[in-house]
């Protein structure tokens, strides 16, 4: 079973770097990517670096048992870098589960993030430091609270004239993917964004595999093709490269900046790695399909960038790898130390307000569990 | 004081203008709400006063509604959703049971979303499919939503009010076939605490808890019973979750006998769940098994043949005579 990517009905992909390094000019998007010099790219290259070092320290730490899951991104951290960077912190961003890279652009502690998944915590950090929002697990039920924010966003800016929306306006990136393109509330959640012009770019990271199943079982166009029937634009992008999606990113942010409504980004990228630490992929994808893509590995290729035109030396990608190294480090040591929730702190979470069945039961359970408190043994902890 | 009578319908529009007015996060949003004023007409007029982006005649999807009011509420705004019909609410039940339910648990506690979502419910008004369901149950079982049942117009008047101002997300379920109930609805006295049971009639013989469209008919059948010699006491939940059971636990410590009544299915319904509580909380106070009167384990049926279905006070006085003759 082969996948096939669909070809675009009425638009090229936009690519900026070729996978074999080179600089492509474009007459729209160039003007996006102004400002991006060595030292930007430089960074780009450090970001995704650093976010695959932690993709692989935390799909270690699963294997260890430290973790009882790990979504590795692997293959998809261009589209993460590139979008991500194309923020400001003032824009709110609504992450599935896998935008492990997204985070880095946004400062979330990386030991943080793996909270939710060594079974300490459902949220993991607070999304109200850097405007990146909690992970939502069911898949696309963040897509219409992306909408919402965005309407309030309206709300909060009204009667702001065009040079303060340009300067001070807030944006919100919905990320999704193109499994989740099928659920019905992304439908809804563009439908409402279309009707109230709102301020939201909808980002998909189409990795080709919703778990086991190909793109082409989702959709039979473009998924970028499907804003027109909303009534606001599509684009397609390489999602492995970083600097054309920063530069679509920026522009679809900038309009929504505007007032000029939301845009879909569809961004072409593959999912290198399984679904989740429990996943297969070789009982239902090709080697050979895998092969093609490892020559299109966002990483190699903007390395190839660096090292052809004399943007980066050797020493430079030897620091990253040090630092990368270092972060691991961090990471597991920070992570293997996080101390065992109490069952009694979930009690307090449920309501703000006082509730009557909450105080009741959490009572019985302080003491039905007080009742251990003399016969531990064996070192066995309660 | 100042008394006004008003229908219930009309106490919960004089309800969200004061929601409107006082708090400028506050809005509306939801189908036909607008222009139209609802399908009950529940916000007529509301657009008028704080215009469209304050009462939002939203697209036509219940998911997005209420996913929407999530968002927003995250962003700092009070949403206070409608979903048209009690059938309706379904499209919209994993944003209610997996993200507006959680949102406080899965945040540690920094934030939630005080979203309020008004659904008119029950049955008694000779309509068709999906439009006289009792889903309450269904969202009790939730944890992290509260449930408000309103049965008169004072009660909605401030119910509405005390449901936007709670911090964590409220069904408020509307007895839509006590829309057109006129009462006394006292503006400058609040009613009681919104998640306090009332005693709405003091009886001395036995209890019977309701919430909600069914409260005319307890009150009816235990003026019915007192022709009989029998003192019954009539308890209006308000809130079905949280469920005061200190109030019911008392007037059965006082009655002996209990009767559950509600329009949903009797099996899995809350009456289930009180009989198991007040069977641990007052066992030795019962001079009978406690009995419930709900709906039948089908779907809601054809409008031609559900007085048959609903509770009524022939149902009520049958159980009763039951409670009496155990």
């Amino acid at each position: 079973m082969t996948n096939t990517v669909h070809e675009p009905s009425g638009q090229a992909l936009i690519q900026l770097l070729t996978p074999e390094g080179e600089r492509r000019s474009h007459a729209e998007y160039d003007s996006y990517i102004q400002d991006v010099d060595a030292e930007m790219l430089r960074g780009f290259y450090r970001d995704m670096a650093l976010t695959r070092r932690f993709d692989q320290e935390a799909t270690a730490l699963q294997r260890q048992g430290q973790l009882a899951l790990w979504v590795p991104l692997r293959g998809q951290e261009a589209a993460q870098i590139g979008s991500g960077r194309a923020t400001r912190p003032s824009d709110y961003i609504f992450p599935t589960y896998r935008e492990h890279g997204v985070a880095l652009t946004r400062n979330v502690d990386f030991p943080q993030m793996l909270r939710i998944f060594r079974g300490i915590s459902n949220g993991g950090w607070d999304p109200r430091e850097n405007n990146f929002h909690m992970y939502t697990m069911v898949l696309a039920a963040q897509m219409p609270h992306a909408t919402g924010y965005a309407m309030g966003i309206q709300r909060d800016q009204a009667g702001w004239d065009a040079e303060r929306l340009e300067k001070d306006g807030e944006a919100v990136v919905a990320y999704f993917g193109d499994g989740s393109s099928t659920e019905g509330e992304v439908h809804e959640s563009m439908v409402f964004a279309a009707s109230f012009n709102s301020p939201v770019v909808f980002f998909c990271q189409n990795n080709q595999w919703a778990i086991s199943v190909p793109f082409s079982v989702q959709s039979k166009v473009p998924l970028a093709d499907r804003a027109a029937g909303y009534g606001f634009p599509g684009i397609r992008v390489d999602g492995n490269d970083v600097v054309a999606v920063l530069a679509v990113t920026r522009w679809a942010l900038e309009r929504a900046r505007r007032g000029e409504g939301p845009v879909l980004i569809e961004a072409i990228t593959y999912r290198m790695s399984a679904h989740t630490t429990a996943d297969d992929p070789t009982k239902y994808r090709l080697g050979a399909d895998e092969e093609a893509w490892v020559g299109r590995d966002p990483l190699a290729r903007l390395e190839k960038h660096l090292r052809d035109n004399d943007l980066a030396d050797e020493l430079f990608f030897k620091q990253v790898a040090v630092d990368g190294d270092e972060m691991a480090t961090r990471v597991r040591v920070e992570a293997m130390a996080f101390p065992d929730p109490e069952l009694a702190q979930s009690f307090a979470n449920v309501y703000a307000e006082a509730h009557p069945l909450i105080q009741e039961e959490l009572k019985w359970h302080l003491e039905y569990e007080a009742g251990f408190a003399d016969t531990t043994e064996e070192g066995a902890t309660r | 004081m100042s008394t006004t009578t008003m229908t219930l319908a009309k106490a919960i529009t004089a309800g969200l203008d004061k929601v409107l007015a006082t708090n400028p996060k506050s809005l509306l949003i939801g189908e036909d709400i607008g222009r139209l004023g609802g399908v009950y007409r529940v916000t007529d007029g509301l657009i008028d006063t704080y215009g469209p982006d304050r009462v939002v005649d939203s697209p036509l999807g219940e998911a997005g509604i209420i996913g929407t009011s999530i968002g927003m509420a995250i962003r700092g705004y009070s949403p206070i959703a409608e979903i048209q019909f009690d059938g309706f609410v379904f499209p919209a039940f994993n944003q209610i049971t997996t993200q507006l339910a959680k949102m406080r648990a899965r945040s540690e506690g920094r934030f939630g979303a005080p979203v309020v979502i008004r659904i008119p419910y029950g049955g008694g008004i000779g309509s068709i499919e999906h439009h006289s369901e009792s889903p309450e149950a269904l969202f009790a079982h939730t944890a992290g939503l509260r449930i408000m049942a309103p049965s008169n117009a004072h009660d909605a008047y401030w119910m509405i009010q005390q449901a936007a101002a709670c911090q964590d997300p409220v069904i408020f379920f509307e007895p839509k076939r006590r829309y057109w109930l006129k009462g006394e609805v006292d503006t400058e006295n609040p009613a009681a605490d919104a998640f306090k049971a009332q005693v709405i009639r003091p009886g001395e013989d036995a209890t019977i808890v309701t919430y909600g469209p069914l409260v005319p008919v307890a009150l009816a059948a235990a003026e019915a019973a007192r022709e009989d010699g029998r003192s019954v006491e009539v308890i209006d939940l308000r809130s079905v979750s949280p469920i005061d059971f200190d109030t019911i636990t008392d007037s059965v410590e006082k009655t002996g006998r209990l009767i559950v009544t509600h329009e949903a299915p009797t099996f899995g319904g809350l009456g289930g769940e009180i009989a198991a509580r007040i069977s641990e909380r007052a066992f030795l106070s019962l001079e009978a098994p406690v009995i419930r009167v709900g709906g039948f384990h089908m779907p809601y049926p054809v409008a031609k043949v559900e007085e048959q279905y609903l509770p009524d006070i022939d149902k009520v006085l049958e159980a009763l005579d039951r409670s009496f003759a155990y």
